[in-house]
């Protein structure tokens, strides 16, 4: 079965060398490791925002930063985290794993990857530039609403470019994964044998292409609108501002979408692996994350009851809302079945994704309390909402990127990483996460808002616990780094060709690590080795 | 194989252009469902038939707010000289506001009107109003404006109050000023 051993020795030397291997390289491996990298950066780069948003809500009254800056910190440390950490970790992993799992030698259009990849570093140049100019960096919240925006000073266009560079390299990594998909798989490979991970990031894809023009539409408005004359949302023109949340959360609704699904896929793999069972219900797993991305794109103004919508139109979105959850569920139910009576291990990345199924549920929970609209005028910009994103985001798709990491690193590096150091970075992520994220809903409830660098005296216990969880869970992911540095160094024991005992599909059929061109002649895939 | 990519390739392509073009179109789109469905506290348009054969409802009171705000960047004082009235649904009225252009120069301004609560905005017509039109004031210069307005007699039962606000901005320089009741102004031009 091993496809990889008969080229290895053909192709394995002729990597290029030094910086130029990375700067011009069109391997799919090699750019999804620098994804993988700099999603990693920029992960510590957004957190040491949080650590200073942490630091200074750690008492009442205005100690370290001063307000504008404050408000800088939660508005970047949002769009870095987003599109900086979350979006391109996944794509990473999706550069790295689809062409192995569909059987092709590498992406459709590598010249493209390159370039989908070399765009991020710019944007987050001119994002993170906008510290050093006049007016700072961008401080009204990372939905960008005008007219508060539209105050920022030198900072403005460069946040408005970011996001026009950020979109469009989204965009083509998308439509790489689905030309990848639609036309390299390999002979047998049809679409209902695909592995969900790869389901799921087809999804995402289409989320993508549909979804990040819509943003990038709205910021040209705002762009055209502070320096053109425009007038769409401006009321002295004729225009409205809530328009502005109308556009954006067209997009901003499929967004959460885009960052999920493939931590969902992702579990997918794992909880089969781990449990030596096939997954439970694979084309209701398939259907319902179709039917998740289709109705996301209804429930947009959920994000704005409170914006004076008539009662009709917040029937609408909630019920729409509510629907989402039915999807969900038959995702949650179908994972958890497949557990079921399964013979189970809990290595790192099986311990990960229970996290993930666990935590990314009670986030969903706390989602549907606020998609119920007359509840949700309570909810609403308090730190109740803070809770539910950072539950869903941290715990549940941050927790699913780290499992598909710890799960396919071997077969990455070609040696197993630290058990004892994983299963620590699991237990000490989990324990403060929930320190850190879980006494929000009470401040939120109590009526701390957010997106305030000062508070009232009642909420400072809880804010102090909340601070000590924030700095633990930071500290304790920098058990990651060492884990991927020692095996990045090659210190480990030898990860056999299938890595996990009870794993499928066509990447663990490849020599660990994988030849530099995956399949250079296509797999024969047949029902019985299709599916983990 | 390689063409098989270059065509899914350029479809995606397209769909996201596409996409792009969406986001614009969403603005005149919703423009268009708030005209349909009253949403967004948009006034609804009025004919001239509807106001001249409407039955009154002598049993019901109204009450009617006002609301008036001028733009920080305008220099104008705006107020209106009864801030409420009573009137039965059904029935033509009127209200007088005062303008004042407080600067020394001339100055083009625009109301924009706004009905709350929203679900009352379908059933507020106006027959005249100065807000569908640019208004110009010279250097100090004080006016009085009407509105000319009927509140719809299927007005439901449960509202007993609303409130009709204005803002005034300056004009902008261009001739095609977006304002809500341009199609109003269209209907009743027309009628002469």
């Amino acid at each position: 079965m091993s496809y990889g051993a008969v080229h290895d020795d053909e192709h394995h030397d002729h990597k290029p060398t030094g910086i130029g291997r990375w700067l011009f390289s069109t391997n799919h491996k090699d750019i999804g490791t620098m994804y993988l990298v700099f999603a990693l950066t920029m992960f510590f780069i957004g957190g040491a925002m949080a650590m200073v948003i942490r630091l200074e809500l750690f008492q009442p009254g205005m100690q370290y930063v001063d307000p504008q800056f404050f408000n800088s910190m939660t508005t970047v440390h949002a769009l870095v985290m987003i599109f900086g950490a979350v979006m391109p970790a996944g794509v990473g992993l999706a550069n790295w794993m689809i062409p192995m799992m569909v059987g092709a030698p590498d992406m459709a259009m590598p010249r493209m990857n390159n370039m989908s990849f070399w765009i991020l570093p710019f944007a987050f140049t001119l994002l993170l530039s906008t510290f050093f100019m006049q007016g700072g960096a961008p401080a009204g919240g990372w939905t960008m609403y005008p007219p508060l925006v539209l105050q920022l000073g030198d900072g403005l266009p460069f946040l408005i470019f970011a996001v026009h560079f950020l979109g469009l390299s989204s965009i083509m990594g998308a439509i790489n994964i689905i030309a990848t998909v639609f036309n390299m798989r390999a002979p047998g490979m049809t679409f209902m044998r695909l592995p969900l991970f790869v389901w799921t990031w087809i999804i995402t894809a289409f989320l993508l292409i549909a979804a990040m023009p819509v943003l990038a539409g709205g910021v040209t408005m705002l762009l055209t609108d502070r320096f053109f004359g425009t007038a769409f949302f401006d009321a002295a023109g004729g225009g409205d501002p809530v328009m502005f949340q109308h556009v954006f959360w067209f997009f901003g609704h499929p967004e959460v979408y885009i960052l999920v699904l493939p931590s969902f896929g992702i579990i997918s793999q794992i909880i089969p692996t781990f449990s030596r069972k096939p997954l439970f219900g694979y084309a209701s797993m398939v259907y319902a994350t179709a039917s998740i991305a289709f109705l996301s794109f209804f429930v947009w103004a959920h994000h704005m009851f409170t914006v004076g919508m008539p009662l009709a139109g917040e029937l609408f979105f909630m019920y729409a809302t509510m629907a989402i959850a039915v999807p969900t569920g038959v995702k949650v139910f179908n994972w958890t079945a497949t557990m079921w009576k399964g013979s189970m291990t809990f290595e790192t990345p099986m311990l990960f994704s229970i996290g993930v199924l666990f935590m990314f549920t009670l986030g969903g929970f706390t989602g549907l309390m606020m998609g119920i609209t007359p509840v949700d005028f309570q909810y609403h910009d308090t730190y109740f909402i803070v809770a539910h994103f950072h539950y869903v985001l941290v715990p549940g798709i941050v927790f699913g990127i780290v499992a598909g990491v710890y799960y396919w690193l071997p077969k990455w590096t070609g040696v197993m990483y630290d058990e004892t150091l994983g299963k620590w970075h699991f237990w000490t992520s989990t324990i403060s996460v929930n320190v850190l994220f879980f006494p929000m809903h009470f401040l939120g409830l109590a009526g701390m808002p957010r997106r305030i660098p000062d508070y009232n005296t009642q909420f400072t216990d809880w804010n102090q616990i909340v601070s000590v969880g924030g700095i633990a869970f930071g500290l304790s992911q920098l058990i990651l780094v060492w884990v991927v540095i020692k095996c990045a160094r090659g210190q480990g024991e030898k990860a056999t060709d299938q890595v996990w005992e009870g794993a499928h599909g066509l990447e663990f059929t490849l020599p660990s690590p994988p030849p530099f061109h995956s399949f250079t002649t296509p797999p024969e895939v047949t029902e019985a080795t299709a599916h983990s | 194989m390689a063409e098989a990519t270059t065509r899914t390739a350029q479809k995606l392509f397209v769909f996201a252009i596409a996409m792009f073009g969406f986001g614009y179109a969403m603005v005149p789109l919703y423009d268009v469902l708030c005209d349909i469905t009253g949403l967004n506290g948009k006034t609804g348009e009025t004919t001239i038939a509807a106001v001249a054969s409407g039955y009154v409802d002598k049993d019901r009171l109204v009450t009617v707010q006002f609301d008036t705000n001028v733009n920080t960047a305008l220099p104008w004082n705006f107020k209106a000289i009864e801030y409420t009235m009573k009137v039965h649904p059904g029935e033509i009225s009127e209200a007088v506001f005062v303008v004042e252009n407080k600067s020394d120069k001339d100055i083009v301004g625009q109301a924009v009107p706004s009905v709350a609560p929203s679900q009352a905005s379908l059933y507020f017509n106006k027959t005249e109003c100065f807000c569908f039109t640019n208004q110009t004031l010279v250097a100090g210069e004080r006016k009085e404006m009407i509105v000319r307005f009927v509140v719809g007699a299927e007005l439901p039962e449960k509202i007993k109050t609303m409130t009709l606000s204005y803002t005034f901005f300056e004009a902008p320089d261009s001739e095609d000023v977006v304002f809500s009741n341009k199609s109003t102004v269209e209907a009743i031009d027309a009628k002469g």
